[in-house]
């Protein structure tokens, strides 16, 4: 195996263990940031160890090793610091050394739940969402810095900075390493669906840059949003928020064109969606339904989706349904962004007036005031009207708002569109 | 990226001899990690070629040809579809197999992904592009 080889293998290695080894960390340690600090060393010395003496038989296991010995010595080193208030924050945790198990593959039927608490304390409210995107990529996807920085296409020190950052409000806030209980359950699991979800939409719809989408975002993120399925499978909106990221993600290839321009859902291929991820999804969807989560806020978001997957056709979409069950988000959760697709879906089901009085409506709403599917809506439903230059109008405004090349050229042909004979 | 990770067949499985309760239990573990770190996609046994046919093309001629099939190590006897972010991750992830010995061969190949025929859809998809653009501007 040349050195090269070896790199590559220890950086797949690294993405398979390196949750789970500052999982294992962080609950010896009970500091999520040293815990991952460790991890890195150890790392950093199977990097240079693995290309000589060659890559051991159980890599997990050894990185394991390697990073708990030195955690081990840092608890030491912390006992036989001069502090009292140290030493007796270490007896209250007896486990760190005492119970702390010989053999990785031990550790194997507690770190589920390290895993969990691990995604909780990233996700973990005293941080901004900025942070917790950047800890939970880091921690959970085994990202590096330089890859997390390319896929939201920011600087890397913003990215080490808002690491260095998270892991320092973590430590200074004394963040419990822990799953949450009870009545602070429901926000805190809110919180990770928010964060994952929104790196999907990162990768879903890029809201810079020239490319319309960037799927290996969507691909981690649905990582993330199985692997806390398997984690906590009795929360019914953690198989909603899955269902809905396999069933958008079963377009994802469908909704780009060769050269790069996005297709809108009804003028997509059928045949080019993906259909084990649409089963994955539905059969998401319905353990969802199964726990009682059929009112869940991304349950009902999926159910929506799985309308459209449901039709092999685009006008066999069931809108009556769709509209329906937009009403009852808007009831859950309600939005202005959800009533503008509500009267999108009521336009399909009883004509473009009656979408347009809806979305007039929302013409004063001030958290749509900077976002371009409003007048593109608007735009769409003008046209349907005939009222041409006031759609070419509203569909000009939409792209001079976009922050996405590929969108704003896609806006601008709809405007040029709209009048051509 | 998705895998494809093809179990070849052994004289056991084209004898058509079931595992184990300790073999399922074995493999049960190693799928039930894939599936937590969100890497099983699917999975599947197959029955032996026994119980396969082969349907020959030529021309306008289709001949169905029963099996069993000679070429055992060419056959495949089970699969998993992967998602993972690298090939390495697929070779890691492999090598965690249990059960698996004397000489047995696991092949893995990288599903080709629909944006990598681009090429092929180019043409269809600027028709359709235009064919939207012709309808908005129609209504």
């Amino acid at each position: 195996m040349t050195t090269a080889d070896t790199h590559r293998t220890i950086e797949a290695v690294w993405k398979i263990e390196a949750p789970r080894l500052i999982a294992g960390l962080a609950r010896m340690l009970r500091d999520v940031g040293q815990a991952e600090d460790l991890a890195q060393e150890a790392l950093v010395v199977a990097l240079e160890r693995w290309p000589v003496d060659g890559v051991p038989d159980n890599p997990g296991a050894w990185l394991m090793t390697t990073a708990r010995r030195r955690a081990i010595d840092l608890i030491r080193h912390h006992r036989m610091r001069d502090d009292k208030q140290a030493a007796l924050d270490y007896e209250l945790q007896p486990d760190a050394m005492t119970h702390a198990p010989d053999h990785a593959d031990a550790l194997d039927d507690d770190i589920g739940d390290d895993l969990l608490r691990l995604i909780f304390t990233a996700c973990h409210p005293v941080l901004t969402r900025e942070m917790q995107v950047a800890l939970t990529l880091r921690m959970l996807g085994g990202l590096t810095t330089p890859e997390i920085a390319r896929a939201f296409l920011v600087p890397e020190p913003t990215i080490a900075q808002r690491i260095v950052r998270a892991k320092r409000v973590l430590a200074e806030k004394q963040v419990p390493f822990e799953v949450p209980r009870g009545e602070e359950l429901a926000p805190r699991l809110a919180s990770v669906l928010e964060v994952i979800y929104l790196i999907f939409n990162e990768g879903y719809t890029a809201t810079s840059g020239d490319d319309w989408a960037r799927p290996a975002l969507c691909e981690e993120a649905l990582r993330l949003g199985r692997v806390l399925a398997g984690l906590a499978p009795r929360e019914p909106e953690v198989h909603g928020l899955v269902a809905l990221m396999e069933i958008q993600a079963s377009r994802l290839h469908a909704r780009i064109a060769a050269d790069g321009a996005p297709i809108l859902l009804l003028d997509q291929d059928r045949s080019r969606w993906d259909r084990l991820l649409i089963r994955r999804g539905l059969a998401a969807l319905e353990r969802a339904e199964q726990l009682g989560g059929a009112d869940g806020n991304y349950a009902l978001q999926a159910a929506i989706a799985a309308c459209h997957v449901r039709a092999l056709h685009a006008e066999d979409t069931d809108w009556k349904r769709i509209a329906a069950l937009y009403a009852r988000l808007a009831e859950v959760a309600p939005s202005p962004i959800v009533e503008l697709n509500r009267a999108v879906a009521v336009s399909m089901a009883e004509g473009p007036e009656a979408g347009l009085r809806l979305v007039d409506a929302l013409q004063k709403e001030r958290a749509l005031a900077q976002y371009h599917l409003l007048p593109s809506v608007r735009g769409d439903l003008l046209c349907k009207l005939g009222r041409r230059e006031e759609a070419r109008a509203e569909f000009e405004r939409a792209a001079a708002m976009t922050g996405n090349a590929r969108e704003s050229e896609f806006l601008r042909q709809r405007a040029e569109a709209c009048v051509e004979r | 990226m998705r895998v494809l990770v093809m179990v070849k067949a052994s004289k056991e499985s084209e004898a058509g001899g079931l595992p184990t309760a300790q073999e399922i239990a074995e493999m049960g573990r190693f799928n039930e990690k894939l599936v937590e770190a969100g890497v099983m996609l699917m999975a599947e046994g197959l029955h032996p070629s026994s119980k396969g046919v082969r349907v020959r093309f030529e021309g306008k001629q289709r001949t169905v040809i029963d099996g069993p099939f000679a070429e055992t190590k060419e056959l495949v006897a089970g699969f998993w579809l992967w998602q993972v972010r690298s090939m390495d991750e697929a070779i890691e992830w492999i090598k965690r197999a249990p059960l698996f010995d004397g000489g047995m061969e696991i092949e893995l190949r990288p599903v080709l992904e629909m944006d990598e025929c681009g090429a092929a859809a180019t043409p269809e998809n600027r028709e359709r592009v235009a064919r939207m653009h012709e309808k908005l501007a129609k209504d």
